[in-house]
């Protein structure tokens, strides 16, 4: 007796390719390449301002407005601040973006949670560049 | 009545449960069964057979299929690690079946041992420990695995130096046997990722001196599901039967790509 089973395991045109043809860029390479750079930069840098903010001369126990405020007075001190924001942002919002790649299981979710990303990533670096361009010791005063 | 219903063995039966052998000891082997005809969901299944130290994991499936379950559904073929059909993850790893022995899975002190059998993990389980590879070999197809040149065919064979042929020895040892690619956590998450054998076997040929494709092969793999999403677990390495430095060769891959030298 021959039963039939509609069968599960389907195998239709088993050898059509199913890969987008690949691009010609060079993101994925560049973003990877980022990730590492920007790495060593920010354990300098953090490392540092953890080192002064925390440690350093007392630590937190000294930090104020007028500490702040002196410390900006420098260019020095805005650079350094602002590549720490602009490496540690651009570096969190990869490695997030790798890892909504990695996890994210409908397209869909996949989108809108990069776009979450992408505004917030914006919104922080636009915000804290405007500060430290714009810093005025009188604010307080 | 006749007598043979009763006393005809299952389906995949070899007979009567022969008598354990001398100097063996009964190890639990602990199954995911799945069914698609029967089973919505994975189950577990136990069964105790008697073992030699020297057994391989294969020979206790055998034992299961052949006495105690002819249900029981895997791939062989050789036995002898050599064709890669038993890939399996076999106490939570990775393993090609007839190549692990039960001494070196057995607790010490005495205690029971049980061995857990799954089917690799990251393709869509047919039945058992049965898996769909088409997805794994459609990543391999992807990198177009042969011998790319162009111009007339030579007349005599393609010369190699001893020092080129080196140059990626260890890839030519792939048996394709998904070991790997199952073992890679951006893989069980996301299947569009080309997995470690993919990028084995495209390393096999870009770093050949005979073959001209590997501009293409590299552009295959600079892409989103390419190389970078290499996370370096080295889940790959420890996996491979063939004792292939899996993570390495990714790591040339994205160096060559890095740099753009071959």
């Amino acid at each position: 007796m021959s039963t039939t089973v509609d069968s599960p395991l389907e195998l239709a045109a088993p050898r059509s390719p199913q890969r987008r043809p690949a691009r010609r860029g060079n993101f994925e390479l560049y973003a990877w390449l980022f990730m590492r750079l920007s790495g060593l930069a920010l354990l300098v840098l953090v490392l540092g301002h953890l080192f002064i903010m925390n440690i350093l001369d007392g630590g937190v126990h000294r930090i104020n407005f007028a500490f702040v405020a002196g410390r900006w007075s420098s260019p020095f001190w805005q650079f350094w601040d602002l590549s720490m924001l602009w490496l540690a942002q651009l570096h969190g919002a990869n490695g997030l973006r790798t890892v909504i790649n990695d996890y994210a299981r409908k397209d869909a979710t996949r989108f809108w949670l990069k776009m979450l990303l992408y505004t917030a990533t914006v919104l922080i670096i636009a915000l804290g560049s405007f500060v430290i361009f714009t810093f005025s010791p009188d604010v307080g005063s | 009545m006749t007598a043979t219903v009763e006393t005809a063995p299952p389906a995949g039966s070899r007979g009567p449960v022969p008598p354990a052998p001398e100097g063996s000891t009964t190890v639990t082997v602990r199954i995911r069964r799945f069914n698609p005809e029967l089973d919505s969901e994975p189950r577990w299944d136990s069964f105790e057979v008697p073992a030699l130290p020297t057994d391989r994991v294969l020979n206790l499936l055998h034992y299961v299929k052949w006495y105690l379950d002819g249900t029981l559904t895997f791939r062989r073929s050789c036995a002898h690690g050599i064709c890669g059909s038993d890939a399996m993850r076999i106490n939570g790893v990775n393993r090609l079946a007839c190549k692990v022995l039960v001494k070196d899975l057995m607790s010490g002190g005495g205690k029971a041992t049980t061995i857990t059998v799954e089917a690799i993990k990251g393709l869509p389980v047919h039945k058992d420990l049965l898996v769909d590879m088409e997805p794994f070999f459609e990543a391999f197809r992807a990198v177009k695995p042969y011998l790319m040149t162009t111009g007339n065919e030579p007349t005599r064979e393609r010369v190699q130096s001893q020092a080129d042929r080196a140059r990626f020895d260890d890839t030519t040892k792939c048996i394709l046997c998904a070991c790997c690619t199952t073992s890679c956590p951006v893989y069980w998450s996301e299947g569009s990722y080309f997995g470690p054998a993919a990028i084995v076997n495209a390393h096999r040929f870009i770093f050949d001196s005979r073959d001209e494709g590997a501009e293409e092969r590299l552009d295959i793999l600079n892409d989103v599901d390419g190389v970078w999403r290499c996370r370096t677990t080295f889940n790959c390495t420890d996996a491979c039967p063939r004792g292939i430095q899996v993570t390495k060769a990714i790591q040339e891959v994205k160096r060559a790509l890095l740099f753009r030298r071959v």
